[in-house]
């Protein structure tokens, strides 16, 4: 490809260098006029209202993006699995909801029906998900935080749980007896095989920090999914709600 | 008079200007993202030399505790980013610049002498026409880093559903780093860019923008040539005056 001059450099009525002063004049003019409405776009996102902590068209974005890995999900795509050897315990990242000390033999787990006044369908002792097929898996633990750690976890299957004591939602909800953190589930990842209802890590029971004696391990989601000291799950058709994503996180925050 | 040369196609202007908005934007929000787990530095032995980042850096920015802010805009601009660099390496492809964007097995030793050049260790003239051999490594090799930023990405993004690119990544971790350390290349190229731009002039800044910068060469319009290494010829009549022996050097580089 051959440059092709504007103009002819021979029996040019017009000077190249006048001209090329107005073309770049001109070219300057409409990439600061673009530059500004890009300006403007940039300020209406960040400014714009507030959505469970975020800028609402970030938001709509976040869900967007939740559509589209939803609709690449496979349920057969596991999480990969290590050797027992690289296992460590992960460091207690949040206290949220957590009590110092609980009495295993007196905890509850309430399952909660669905519909606008969710009432106690049962309230299940410890024992009923020791009860439940035991699974283990060596997965690695990601925080949204950045880091990660390989921990050995041991525990009843979500999906065996919801198929004996559940209902068929689109999602679930699960909170401490508290409620003061609470993380919500699409149905997908909560019936993966790798969603745990876990009592032992690293082949130890379960301590108050990591969440004794019940906690989620869900190596589909980031780590704030894995809620620690269950003690209640609802069944829901709306999307429960979700301590991290009313602060800004996106509620999906699927792998 | 010298005439005008049409240098850069207006698909390429716009993209390249657009690219700037969104790699600044995903680097902004990737820092507010890194800020959440820093845990990398440049070590000699056990000694640390440079902690990415020191404290100083994160208040300059206003970086810190804005982690799910950042999570949102990444995840917003990556789409641009991601479009935006596929529609140029597309319109390269068909247009036909790609030809003189990418090298060939002989830009090699034009690359060396370009290199020498500008460090003002050799008179020898890199040859002039629309990208020299060392700016077709720098701009190919920033594009496949684009790509390598969007896998690396989706490794990190979606670790399970995309589990065996995270697995031939080197896994989660290095994943994590593999993204963080092309990002540290693009400030790099960016300094290296910023600095030739500035050394180049006026003129071939504008031409970023309008598109067209004066030819060169007095006596003759300047000709882009498809294939490397060929054609010095209106460069060399330019320099007859600066002596014969700047011609010979010029001249069994070309032979070499």
């Amino acid at each position: 490809m051959s440059a092709t001059p504007v103009t002819s450099p021979v029996n040019s009525p017009v000077d190249p260098e006048q001209q090329l002063r107005q073309m770049t004049r001109r070219s300057f003019a409409a990439g600061g006029i673009a530059a500004l409405v890009g300006a403007t776009g940039l300020w209406w996102l960040k400014s714009a209202q507030l959505d469970d902590g975020i800028s609402w068209p970030l938001r709509k974005v976040l869900q967007f993006n939740e559509r589209v890995s939803q609709a690449y999900f496979g349920p057969d795509r596991l999480a990969p699995t290590f050797d027992v050897s690289r296992a460590r315990e992960p460091r207690v990242n949040g206290q949220l909801g957590l009590k110092k000390s609980v009495d295993a033999a007196r905890w509850r787990i309430d399952v909660l029906s669905p519909g606008e006044k969710p009432v106690v369908e049962r309230s299940l002792p410890i024992g009923a998900i020791h009860d439940l097929p035991r699974f283990e898996m060596v997965t690695e633990f990601k925080c949204v935080e950045g880091w990660s750690q390989v921990v050995q976890w041991a525990g009843a299957r979500l999906s065996d749980f919801i198929e004996k004591y559940g209902h068929e939602t689109p999602f679930v909800g699960l909170t401490t007896p508290d409620r003061k953190y609470y993380v919500g589930l699409d149905r997908a990842s909560a019936m993966h095989s790798q969603s745990l209802l876990a009592y032992e890590m690293n082949g130890e029971p379960l301590t108050p920090g990591h969440g004794a004696p019940l906690r989620l391990v869900c190596p589909l989601k980031y780590g704030v999914k894995s809620i620690k000291q269950i003690g209640a799950i609802q069944f829901a058709n709306n999307r429960p709600a979700d301590y991290w994503a009313e602060r800004g996180y996106d509620w999906y925050l699927g792998h | 008079m010298r005439p005008l040369e049409h240098k850069h196609p207006r698909p390429i202007r716009w993209m390249h200007w657009l690219n700037v908005v969104l790699l600044s934007g995903m680097i902004w929000s990737g820092l507010l993202i890194y800020w959440a787990n820093d845990v990398y530095n440049v070590r000699l032995g056990r000694r640390v030399l440079f902690h990415f980042f020191p404290d100083w850096f994160y208040n300059a920015l206003g970086l810190n505790a804005r982690l799910a802010q950042g999570m949102a805009w990444h995840l917003f601009f990556m789409w641009g980013f991601a479009l935006n660099g596929l529609a140029y390496v597309g319109y390269t492809l068909i247009s036909g610049e790609w030809r003189h964007l990418v090298p060939t097995r002989k830009s090699f030793r034009e690359a060396w002498v370009v290199v020498l050049h500008d460090l003002h260790l050799s008179n020898v003239e890199p040859p002039k026409r629309k990208f020299n051999a060392a700016q077709q490594f720098a701009y190919t090799g920033v594009i496949l880093m684009g790509g390598g930023s969007l896998l690396t990405g989706l490794a990190i993004y979606k670790p399970v559903q995309f589990g065996w690119l995270t697995n031939a990544l080197g896994g989660y971790e290095w994943a994590r780093f593999e993204h963080f350390a092309l990002t540290v290349g693009y400030v790099l190229f960016f300094l290296m860019h910023i600095t030739q731009v500035i050394r180049s002039g006026w003129g071939n800044f504008a031409a970023m923008v309008c598109g067209y910068e004066l030819t060169c060469s007095v006596t003759q319009p300047l000709t882009v040539v498809t294939s490397p290494v060929v054609s010095l010829e209106p460069h060399l009549e330019q320099k007859v005056a600066e002596g014969a022996k700047t011609r010979e050097k010029a001249e069994l580089t070309r032979a070499t």
